[in-house]
C-alpha cells in the first residue's frame, strides 16, 4: 500500500499524543469504574443495614420470638404482633401459587409440546404485555371485575350451597379477601412463571425425548415420565421465583385484600399482608412511638423471606439450566 | 428378496428445501441393510422417514409411502404409537432415560402392559440387558441410575431398552459414532447376531463399517438413492460412477 | 397397527384439550383485564382531561384532569432512567471488558441478582429513611431516586447481558484495528449493542413509570403540576391509587383515565421495544 510520506508522519505524531493521553484517560477509567461497580454492593448492604438499625429500637423492647408470633396489633398501645400479616402473607401467596402453577404449567408444556411456531413467537408480546401491565393497572382490575363478582356472585353461591366447607366459610361480607387478592395476584405473576418454565422446557436435551417416543409413547406419556421428572428442579425454582415476586407485590393486593389485621381463617376472608401494612401506615409511622421501628421490622422480614426464596431458586434454576443448556 | 420394508416414491422436504428426492427401494426381512453416503446426503432422513419420527421435526413435509408388511405406515388410519413399538431406533448419542437401570429397560414393557407381574418383568429385563451384553456389567446395580454408566455401556442400555418391546425392525442412526473402539466393536459384534431375529437398518458415514455388517447396501447422494444391492455386488461392481467414486474415497 | 381409540390415546387427547385451554385463559385474561381498562377509561378521557391540572382543592376537586399525574410521572420516570442509567452502563461495560469472569465480578453480579428481586416497597422504605436522614422532603427528586434505585439493577443486568452477547471477534477486531481507527470500531460496537440497550431502557422505564409503591413515600403527591425537583410531585400510579377509592365519581373517572394512560404508555415502552429491537437489529451480527 502506497501512502505519502508526509501523511504517515503526522499519523505517527498524533497516534504518540492520543496514545498518551489514551494511556492516561485509560487509567481513570479504570479507577471510575472499580468505583461504580461497588456502588451495587454498598447500596444492598446500606438498605439491609438501615432497615436493621431502623428495625432495632423495637427489637429492644420485644424478643424476636414475641414480634413474629404476637397475634395482637394495636401501636398505639405498643403492642406489635406481626402474627396477623405474616399469616395473612402466607395464605395470600399459598393461595396465588396454588392458582397460579397449574395454569402455567399446562400452558408451558402446550407451547413447547404441542403448539406450532407462530403460536409460539405470538405467545412471547402477550406474556411480556401481562407482565409489563403495572400493579395499580392490575388493583383497578381487581376492584372492578374480582371483588364485585366475589361479593355478588361467589360469596352468596359460597354461603347458600356449600355451608359446610370450613376454608370458604367467612363473615366477610365484602368481596374483597384473599381469594381476590389471589385471583389478581396469580395473574400477576402466570407470565413470569410461564416464561420460565418454557425456557426449561426447551432447554431439555432433544434425544432425550426421542428417546422416548421412539419406544411408542404418546407425548402425554413422554411428557409425565420423561419430561417432567427431568424439569422437575426447574419447575420448582419457577416455582420459587413466582414465589417471591408474588411475596413483593403491593399496590394490587392492597387495593383488593381487605386489608384486616386478623389471623385468617378463610379464604373470603380479609387479610392484611406484610407488603400492605408497610405502605398504608407510613404515614403515621412518626407520630407513635416505635410505629416506624415496627413498620421497618416488617419490612425487613418481607425482604428476608423473598431474598431467601429468591436466591435458592435463582441458583437452582442456573444450575439447571447451565448444566442441561446446549 | 423377501422385502420387509417398502419405500415408495418417497419425497421429504424441511421447508422449502428439498432433502429425499423420488426414493424407491425394498429393504429386506432378517438381514443388515445398510445405507451409505457422504454427509447431507439425506440418510438420517431417509431412516426416520420409516418410524415416522419427521413428524417431530417442525415444518418437515413428506410424500409418499412407506409400506412396512403391506400396510402404509403413513396411513391416516395407523396408530403411530404401535408402528413406533415395532420400531426400534438406536440414536447416535445414548440417552438414558432419567431413571435407574432396571426401570430403564422396563420402560416400553410398562408403557405397553407387555407383563403380567413384576416377577415377568424382571426375567424380561434380565433377558434383554443378556441380549445386549449388558447383564453381566450391571446385575448388581440394577436400582442405580443410569447416568453413571459410561457411554459404551449406556448404548448397550438404549439397546437393550429398544429390544424390550419385541420390534421387528431395529433402525441404528449411526450407532457407534460416539462410541470409543471398544465399546463400538461390542455393538457390532451384537447386532451381527441380532439380525437372525430382526431386520436391521444401518445408518453409518464409516465405509469400512459399512463393509464389516451390510448384507444389502443403499448408496445414497444429494437426497437420491443412486444405488442398491446386495453388499458384495455394490462393494466390488458398482454399476453407478458416483458409487464407485465414493468407495474409492473420493468424498 | 391401526388406530384403535386406546386408552392412552383418549389420555392424551384430553390432556391437549386442557393444556389448550390452559393456554387460551392466559390469553384470554390479557383481553379481559385490557378490555376493563379501556372500557372504563376511554370514556374519561378528554383534552381536559390530558392538559389541566385537578381544580378545587386537595384532590376532592371535581374539575380538572390528571396533567399533574401524566408530567409527574413522566418526570419522575425520565431521571430515574437517565440516572441508573448513567450509573449501569459503566457498571454493565466494567464487568465485560475488565472483569469477565473474575470473582469479584460474580459477587457484583450476584449482588445485582439480589437487588433486582428486593420489592419495590423496600427500596420506598429505604429511600424515605434515607430521606430523613439527610433531611430531605418528599419530592420529585425523591422520586427520581427512588425510582433510580428500582431501576438500576433491572438496567445494569439487561444491558451486562447484552453486552456479554457481543460476539468475541467483534471485539478482536476493534482492538487489532488500532488507534486511528478507534472511531469506526466504537460505531461497529455501538451499532451492534444499541437495539438491546434500547430495548433495556425503554423497559426499564416502564416498570419504573408503573411503581407505585416505591414513590408512595417518596414522592409524595399534589394537585399542582410539577415545576421544582423539590416540592412534591404527583405520579401516575398514585393518582389512580389515590383516586379510586373517593366517593365522588369524577374523581374515580380521573382515575379510570390515569389507568388508561397508564397502562397506553407501558404497552407503548413495551411493545415499542420489541419493535424496535427488531428494526435495529437489522444490523446487527448474530
Amino acid at each position: 500500500m502506497i501512502q505519502s510520506k508526509s501523511l504517515s508522519a503526522r499519523e505517527s505524531q498524533s497516534e504518540r499524543l492520543s496514545l498518551a493521553v489514551r494511556l492516561r484517560s485509560d487509567k481513570f477509567a479504570r479507577w471510575v469504574f472499580i468505583i461504580l461497580s461497588i456502588i451495587p454492593v454498598v447500596l444492598a448492604l446500606l438498605i439491609f443495614g438501615m432497615l436493621v438499625f431502623k428495625s432495632l429500637p423495637i427489637m429492644k423492647v420485644n424478643s424476636i420470638w414475641q414480634l413474629l408470633t404476637g397475634q395482637v396489633w394495636k401501636p398505639e398501645e405498643g403492642l406489635f404482633g406481626f402474627w396477623p400479616f405474616i399469616t395473612g402473607t402466607i395464605w395470600v401467596t399459598l393461595t396465588a401459587l396454588l392458582i397460579a402453577v397449574p395454569p402455567s404449567l399446562l400452558t408451558a408444556i402446550y407451547l413447547s409440546e404441542y403448539a406450532g411456531r407462530s403460536l409460539r413467537t405470538g405467545m412471547k408480546p402477550l406474556l411480556d404485555l401481562l407482565a409489563a401491565i403495572p400493579s395499580v393497572v392490575y388493583g383497578v382490575w381487581g376492584t372492578l371485575a374480582i371483588v364485585p363478582f366475589i361479593q355478588n356472585k361467589l360469596g352468596p353461591f359460597v354461603r347458600q350451597h356449600l355451608p359446610n366447607i370450613p376454608i370458604l366459610n367467612s363473615d366477610n361480607p365484602t368481596g374483597f379477601g384473599i381469594l381476590a387478592g389471589a385471583i389478581v395476584l396469580a395473574i400477576m405473576i402466570t407470565p413470569f412463571i410461564i416464561a420460565i418454565l418454557f425456557e426449561i422446557m426447551n432447554n431439555l436435551p432433544k434425544g432425550l425425548k426421542d428417546a422416548s417416543l421412539a419406544l411408542g409413547t404418546t407425548k402425554l406419556q413422554t411428557i409425565r415420565w420423561v419430561v417432567f421428572p427431568q424439569a422437575l428442579p426447574g419447575i420448582i425454582a419457577a416455582i420459587g421465583l413466582g414465589a417471591s415476586r408474588a411475596l413483593g407485590e403491593t399496590m394490587a393486593v392492597l387495593m383488593v385484600v381487605g386489608n384486616v389485621a386478623r389471623v385468617p381463617h378463610s379464604l373470603l376472608d380479609a387479610a392484611y399482608p406484610l407488603p400492605a401494612l408497610i405502605a398504608n401506615n407510613y404515614g403515621e409511622m412518626m407520630s407513635i412511638p416505635l410505629y416506624d421501628a415496627a413498620l421497618m421490622t416488617a419490612a425487613l422480614i418481607l425482604l428476608v423471606i423473598i431474598l431467601l426464596f429468591n436466591v435458592t431458586s435463582t441458583m437452582a434454576l442456573q444450575s439447571v439450566l447451565g448444566k442441561k443448556g446446549a | 428378496m423377501d422385502a420387509h420394508i417398502k419405500i415408495v416414491d418417497f419425497h421429504v422436504r424441511y421447508g422449502e428445501h428439498t432433502v429425499l428426492e423420488k426414493i424407491n427401494l425394498e429393504i429386506p426381512k432378517h438381514q443388515i441393510t445398510v445405507i451409505m453416503g457422504p454427509s447431507g446426503c439425506g440418510k438420517t432422513t431417509l431412516l426416520k422417514g420409516m418410524n415416522r419420527f419427521l413428524e417431530l421435526v417442525e415444518d418437515a413435509h413428506v410424500k409418499g409411502q412407506v409400506l412396512i408388511d403391506g400396510e402404509d405406515i403413513y396411513d391416516p388410519v395407523m396408530d403411530v404409537t404401535e408402528i413406533r413399538k415395532k420400531i426400534g431406533l438406536l440414536a447416535q448419542h445414548p440417552y438414558p432415560l432419567p431413571m435407574p437401570i432396571y426401570d430403564n429397560v422396563a420402560y416400553g414393557l410398562r408403557i405397553h402392559q407387555m407383563c403380567k407381574n413384576g416377577k415377568e418383568m424382571d426375567e424380561q429385563v434380565r433377558h434383554f440387558l443378556q441380549e445386549a451384553g449388558l447383564w453381566e456389567e450391571v446385575k448388581d446395580r440394577l436400582h442405580k441410575p443410569a447416568s453413571g454408566l459410561s457411554i459404551g455401556q449406556q448404548q448397550r442400555l438404549c439397546l437393550a431398552r429398544g429390544l424390550a418391546i419385541k420390534p421387528e425392525i431395529l433402525l441404528g442412526d449411526e450407532p457407534t459414532s460416539a462410541l470409543d473402539p471398544i465399546s463400538a466393536q461390542h455393538i457390532e459384534k451384537r447386532l451381527l447376531s441380532l439380525k437372525a431375529e430382526y431386520t436391521i437398518v444401518l445408518v453409518t458415514h464409516i465405509l469400512r463399517q459399512a463393509k464389516r455388517l451390510a448384507d444389502h447396501v443403499v448408496f445414497m447422494y444429494l437426497g437420491e438413492m443412486v444405488e442398491c444391492g446386495p453388499a458384495r455386488e455394490v462393494f466390488e461392481n458398482p454399476r453407478q460412477e458416483r458409487t464407485r467414486a465414493y468407495l474409492a474415497g473420493q468424498f | 397397527m391401526k388406530k384403535r381409540w386406546a386408552k392412552r390415546h383418549i389420555a392424551e387427547a384430553i390432556f391437549r384439550l386442557i393444556a389448550h385451554v390452559s393456554f387460551v385463559l392466559v390469553a384470554g385474561s390479557l383481553a379481559v383485564i385490557l378490555w376493563t381498562i379501556i372500557s372504563k377509561g376511554f370514556p374519561a378521557i378528554n383534552w381536559t382531561m390530558l392538559t389541566q391540572a385537578p381544580k378545587g382543592g386537595y384532590y376532592l376537586g371535581k374539575e380538572g384532569g390528571i396533567l399533574n399525574a401524566i408530567l409527574g410521572s413522566l418526570y419522575m420516570a425520565a431521571g430515574g432512567t437517565l440516572l441508573a442509567f448513567i450509573i449501569g452502563l459503566p457498571i454493565a461495560l466494567y464487568l465485560e471488558t475488565y472483569l469477565r469472569n473474575s470473582p469479584w465480578a460474580r459477587y457484583v453480579r450476584l449482588t445485582l441478582d439480589v437487588l433486582w428481586g428486593i420489592p419495590s416497597i423496600v427500596y420506598g422504605a429505604f429511600g424515605f429513611i434515607f430521606m430523613l436522614a439527610i433531611g430531605m422532603r418528599a419530592s420529585l427528586l425523591g422520586g427520581i431516586i427512588a425510582l433510580t434505585l428500582l431501576e438500576l439493577p433491572i438496567l445494569t443486568r439487561a444491558m451486562d447481558e447484552v453486552i456479554r452477547m457481543l460476539p468475541r471477534d467483534l471485539e478482536q477486531a476493534a482492538l487489532a484495528l488500532g488507534s486511528t481507527r478507534l472511531e469506526v470500531a466504537l460505531r461497529v460496537v455501538t451499532r451492534q449493542m444499541l437495539p438491546g440497550i434500547v430495548t433495556a431502557i425503554l423497559l426499564a422505564f416502564g416498570r419504573g413509570i408503573g411503581d407505585a409503591a416505591s414513590v408512595l413515600f417518596t414522592a409524595g403527591y399534589t394537585d399542582r403540576i410539577p415545576t421544582s425537583l423539590f416540592r412534591p410531585a404527583a405520579s401516575l400510579p398514585l393518582a389512580i391509587y389515590f383516586q379510586l377509592s373517593m366517593p365522588y365519581p369524577e374523581v374515580q373517572q380521573r382515575a379510570y383515565a390515569a389507568a388508561l394512560i397508564l397502562t397506553v404508555i407501558v404497552l407503548i415502552t413495551s411493545l415499542g421495544s420489541r419493535w424496535i429491537s427488531s428494526r435495529l437489529s437489522k444490523n446487527v451480527i448474530q
